[in-house]
């Protein structure tokens, strides 16, 4: 009988041995994901590293026809159309954070707004993109022929609008967690010292907050260099960079990952289907080091 | 000394109408967006749309069935895939915070979580679609997958945080076996936290194109072998959005309505989970 109980534990504590291995087991699954996708896109874009050199980055033509690969199109095209989104976002991500996190935290009203600004980061891409197709475009078309411009209605301004608006609800939520943690015994001297509202938001409630909301537009922007589908629906896909500013933004361009998404089927030679990974591999460097950066600040601040 | 207090209230107020103006503008895009696209595609919703395949160029009629299962079984297969992993990675990381391996594998979802879908679809092109020589449902699951993965972490391992320790510690103390501990105490106490998580999960995966594009390609025909290419809901409002015919346009308006009625049931679930258990994600 009580060798019967022991073996028992001992069985039990085999389980035992055998689930915490399996824990273990599925994090180090999780680290190996993340280098083996480093390695092959490392490994994939070495032809274009080794025939192209590090001048691709900022040659200015693509031209697979005639075996030429530049990549600072796609680079303009990438950071124009994220950083006029991240502009046009702004004032509305922060808007909402200090409107939810300081002027109305609770009740209803507070909870729908919330709510509503999440379900903005559920929809899927491709709706935005098909939506801005057919309604969005033809609208910024007639908008491009009143200031005099060529009236593609495809293209970065496009493509921008619709990413703000897809990129409001990372800045957000942040946002909002951030100002509700700032301490109230900071606001209320500020009000007892006979500051207004304005007064303490600006005063008090920003300079707390500065790097966490810092942190908030940092993550939207990693989502914008790495948006794929409204933009590559949007944007017009064209790999040649217009000669002026004013064509430049509001005429038919490419980002790095709507060019992946439109030729990477098509890439029938190695270094051609090399040159695109090495751009996947380069989107990937840079959304990764944003989103630590934004990461850390994170931490750091709540931490404190 | 009256004139400079007004015009330091006034400049409040001001500022306040500003900050209500822009916070209230922004959901006119998503009002705008939702209305129009319930008013395209409800009307093209059927049974007969639920149940056919895309009909050929100029014959009209014509359906999404393919898309709807081939969405449903790579989501299943991709849930079957992360699920168990990111719940027992998600476990590890709340039960050793303050391991190596924790601190890695802690960086490497924060890392999963940033990477761009696109990115993911490239990776599996080489890991899956090269090798077995074909686009395949199988291929387009994984990809999900690990676009799952971060979220289920994450939100297995920040439910089961906040725990009260004492739950641990009281089934411990009776001489529960550190796995029964787990997953007969802990885990169900975090159920709905870890549930929310995977819904949350799923109504990413379901509406994501770009690992797609790569992978599981697209099929125009009923498909439900795993290894040869499948539709999705996402890559068919894709193909046909962009093609230039009138018909095609609306199979895609028909297909985002459900895609969106989908996602948007989900999240709201989730929601009303999240309220009614009172968890923070």
């Amino acid at each position: 009988m009580k060798n019967k109980r022991l073996d028992l534990s001992y069985s039990q504590m085999k389980w035992e041995t055998i689930f915490r291995r399996i824990l273990i087991f599925m994090s180090i699954v999780l680290v190996l994901i993340v280098i083996g996708i480093l390695i092959t896109l490392i490994m994939e874009s070495m032809p274009s590293i080794k025939s192209l050199g590090i001048g691709y980055l900022w040659g200015k033509v693509w031209d697979p026809v005639s075996n030429i690969y530049g990549a600072y199109p796609f680079l303009i095209g990438t950071l124009l159309t994220s950083f006029i989104a991240l502009i046009i976002s702004i004032p509305f991500s922060y808007a909402v954070s200090i409107y939810l996190g300081e002027y109305n935290p609770k009740g209803w009203l507070s909870n729908l707004l919330k709510n509503t600004i999440e379900l903005i980061a559920a929809v899927p891409s491709i709706i935005y993109g098909f939506w801005g197709l057919f309604v969005l475009v033809p609208i910024i078309r007639t908008f491009e022929a009143k200031i005099g411009v060529a009236p593609y209605g495809i293209g970065i301004f496009t493509s921008s609008l619709i990413l703000a608006v897809m990129i409001i609800p990372y800045a957000a939520s942040l946002g909002i967690t951030l100002i509700r943690m700032v301490p109230s015994p900071l606001k209320e001297g500020a009000y007892a010292l006979g500051a207004t509202r304005f007064e303490v938001i600006r005063s008090v409630i920003m300079p707390f907050t500065r790097s966490g909301l810092f942190a908030g537009v940092l993550l939207s922007l990693g989502r914008a260099l790495g948006e794929t589908m409204a933009v590559t629906m949007l944007i017009g896909n064209t790999s040649t960079l217009a000669h002026t500013f004013k064509d430049l933004i509001f005429g038919p361009s490419n980002t790095m990952a709507s060019v992946i998404a439109n030729e990477f089927t098509e890439a029938d030679h190695t270094v051609y289907l090399s040159a695109l990974i090495e751009l996947g591999l380069v989107l990937f460097f840079v959304t990764v080091v944003i989103n630590l950066i934004g990461k850390r600040i994170i931490t750091r601040f709540t931490n404190n | 000394m009256e004139a400079r207090i007004r015009i330091r209230n006034t400049k409040s107020i001001l500022f306040k109408g500003v900050i209500v103006f822009f916070a209230f503008l922004i959901t006119v895009p998503l009002i705008i967006v939702l209305l129009y696209i319930i008013k395209q595609g409800v009307t093209q919703v059927s049974w007969h749309f639920l149940t056919h395949v895309p009909a050929p160029v100029g014959e009209s009629g014509g359906g999404i069935s393919n898309a709807l299962l081939g969405s449903f079984i790579m989501v299943m297969m991709s849930s079957v895939l992360a699920i168990p992993v990111g719940m027992f990675a998600g476990i590890y990381l709340s039960e050793n915070p303050h391991t190596k391996l924790a601190y890695y594998s802690g960086l490497c979802v924060d890392i999963l979580q940033g990477v761009p879908s696109i990115v993911v679809g490239i990776v599996i092109y080489f890991w899956l679609v090269k090798p077995l020589g074909t686009f395949s449902a199988i291929s387009g699951s994984v990809a999900l997958a690990i676009m799952m993965l971060p979220i289920v972490i994450r939100s297995t391992e920040q439910t089961l945080r906040l725990l009260p320790p004492s739950l641990k510690e009281a089934a411990l103390s009776l001489g529960v076996p550190y796995h029964r501990v787990i997953l007969k105490v802990i885990v169900p106490c975090g159920f709905a936290g870890i549930l929310s998580g995977i819904m949350l999960s799923i109504a990413r995966i379901i509406g994501e194109t770009a690992p797609l594009l790569f992978t599981a390609f697209g099929n125009p025909y009923l498909s439900s072998s795993i290894t040869k290419p499948m539709e999705s809901l996402p890559h068919l409002i894709f193909t046909y959005a962009t093609s230039p015919y009138d018909e095609w346009h609306n199979l895609a308006w028909g297909a985002s309505f459900i895609l969106l009625m989908f996602v948007l049931t989900l999240n709201i679930i989730t929601k009303l989970i999240t309220r009614k258990w009172n968890i923070q994600l």
